[in-house]
């Protein structure tokens, strides 16, 4: 029997496979099909303070071998969060969830991270400074090391969870966002959230998104997202949450092999519901294709020798 | 909600730009008239909505017109091809909700789901009227299907050149005690002014999964938000905010 176990700051998962935050709600969706608690964990939708209702639609839109996005952080509020999805989510996962939180200034963060905090599920807090579809916030704190440094350190006051600070791909340099946060005592980071992207309709000669960009996910994005997962490898020494277009177990593996820890799925939710069930049934497989006996030894496999 | 992998029947034009289709499959998740499926096409990334014209217990029937890229891939396939679906998606109309003279008003591609409607209806032991709207007569389909039921069938064309000239609200009947609407967003708009009695509307919005998770089709309504796929597609007269 091959041996899927990982684990992130101290929490085991029964496998790396997580579905990412805002293809998978607070899991009820996903419920109703199969039984989530074969999940690794899960990342809950993006959380804030105050209560979001998002972009103007169209909020979605077609691109080759993916889709873009400009949700804009629609969600009730931590708030509402606590007292009403974590209430309702305990009923269907019983493992310790991931919890993704958004803000619009270092307060906003650490003030929803604090809330979080206290909350006996959530295992990690997932801090997003890398949403591209919101002004005056998200991807504005991911794009310089020292305001990504900033957020790290207004989150880690506040909280005993591990917290991994989620990383934007629009940036020149992403090792060195990461390798501030790392510094300023991330215990680990994401990446990557969506590309900023954008579609026109030839029709009307406009964008086809309300908000004009969005955020480019799915296959077409996969190897950008090894690529930074390689290149933030080798400048971190805290574990990496890889994500990015991954739709298949070999997926799964060839990120570790970059450096993931754990691994993020996305797009795939969305057209697959069964995605991430699918992917962890056919994890062994491809482990026994690849000679794999432990997905442990494989994280970073692709630095070593 | 349930994924079908279904065999095309048939797939045949009704106008220059809209196709009948029929999948044989198991359509035990659909639970109301107005929910759609969504399917997944070769070389496209997001699943394509369509709403269902009808079904049994065997096979399920839709009609679409070709607008982009994924209904001309739908439009190329045949008998024999097959085709996943999620089907049972949304919520669908609710037939306790209309009244024994129930108003069913279509534009253009916003007909079919009616047709499901009007069986249910009529099993029901209630008594719908249907009121259907085109641009032009060339573009007319379902009437036969709909007068074939026995309901009282009345057509408009905007130009004119078939049945009544003009838009659905310029032949509104006297009698009715409830509605139920599926067309374009202006359609749906004047219908709402023009009718006097409470109704249902459904409403189109581009999806990103269908079934609620991701949050690309939310709408503001008096009840709160909604997602257009899972709250909805059919939403009340009463919550609708323009």
């Amino acid at each position: 029997m091959v041996d899927t176990r990982v684990t992130l700051s101290g929490i085991e998962l029964e496998n790396p496979v997580i579905p990412a935050s805002g293809t998978f709600g607070y899991g009820q969706e996903f419920a109703e099909l199969y039984d989530i608690n074969c999940l690794g964990t899960f990342s809950f939708k993006g959380t804030t303070r105050e209560p979001r209702f998002g972009n103007p639609t169209p909020r979605i839109a077609e691109t080759g071998g993916g889709m873009l996005n400009a949700v804009g952080l629609q969600n009730p509020g931590v708030d509402q969060v606590i007292a009403q999805e974590l209430p309702r989510l305990r009923q269907v996962f019983r493992k310790p969830v991931m919890a993704n939180v958004s803000g619009f200034s270092v307060e906003d963060y650490a003030q929803t991270c604090a809330l979080l905090d206290r909350e006996e599920q959530v295992g990690w807090l997932e801090v997003n400074i890398s949403c591209p579809n919101v002004h005056g916030g998200g991807m504005a704190f991911g794009a310089s090391p020292a305001a990504a440094a900033q957020v790290t350190r207004a989150v880690k006051a506040v909280t005993e969870k591990p917290v991994y600070m989620k990383l934007s791909p629009n940036v020149t340099d992403i090792a060195a966002v990461a390798r501030a946060c790392e510094e300023a005592g991330a215990d680990g980071v994401s990446l990557i959230n969506t590309l900023l992207g954008m579609r026109l309709d030839l029709r009307r000669r406009k964008p086809l998104l309300a908000n004009g960009t969005g955020g480019l996910s799915g296959p077409a994005v996969f190897p950008v997202a090894v690529r930074m997962v390689y290149q933030v490898y080798e400048a971190v020494s805290i574990p990496i949450i890889g994500m990015g277009g991954v739709s298949s177990a070999e997926d799964v593996i060839e990120m570790m092999l970059a450096g993931a820890s754990a691994v993020e799925v996305g797009a795939a939710n969305l057209v697959n519901p069964f995605a991430c069930r699918d992917i962890i049934r056919d994890l062994s497989g491809a482990m026994e294709k690849y000679g794999i006996q432990s997905l442990k030894e494989i994280i970073g496999g692709a630095h070593h020798g | 909600m349930r994924e079908v992998l279904y065999t095309i029947t048939y797939n045949r034009p009704l106008t220059a730009d809209v196709w009948e289709m029929r999948l044989a499959g198991n359509t035990g998740a659909i639970t109301a008239p107005g929910q759609f499926i969504n399917l997944r096409l070769e070389g496209l990334f997001l699943r394509r909505p369509i709403s269902v014209y009808h079904w049994d217990q065997e096979s399920l029937t839709i009609i679409y017109k070709v607008v982009g890229r994924g209904t001309e891939a739908l439009a190329a396939m045949g008998p024999g091809q097959k085709l996943d679906a999620l089907c049972g998606l949304g919520n669908g109309f609710d037939v306790s909700k209309c009244g024994r003279r129930t108003l069913l008003i279509g534009g253009g591609v916003g007909v079919p789901p009616l047709y499901g409607l009007a069986r249910a209806l009529l099993a029901a032991g209630k008594k719908p009227a249907v009121l259907l709207g085109f641009n032009t007569k060339s573009e007319v389909f379902c009437e036969k299907a709909f007068a074939a039921l026995g309901v009282e069938t009345v057509v408009t064309t905007v130009d004119g050149s078939y049945g009544r000239k003009g838009f659905v609200t310029a032949a509104l009947p006297e009698e009715y005690d409830y509605f139920c609407a599926c067309g374009p967003l202006p359609m749906l708009r004047a219908v709402y002014d023009a009718t006097a009695t409470s109704g249902l509307l459904s409403f189109e919005e581009r999806m990103g999964c269908g079934f609620g998770a991701c949050m690309g089709c939310t709408c503001k309504t008096k009840y709160g938000n909604k997602r257009i796929c899972k709250d909805g597609p059919v939403l009340e007269k009463e919550e609708i905010i323009w």
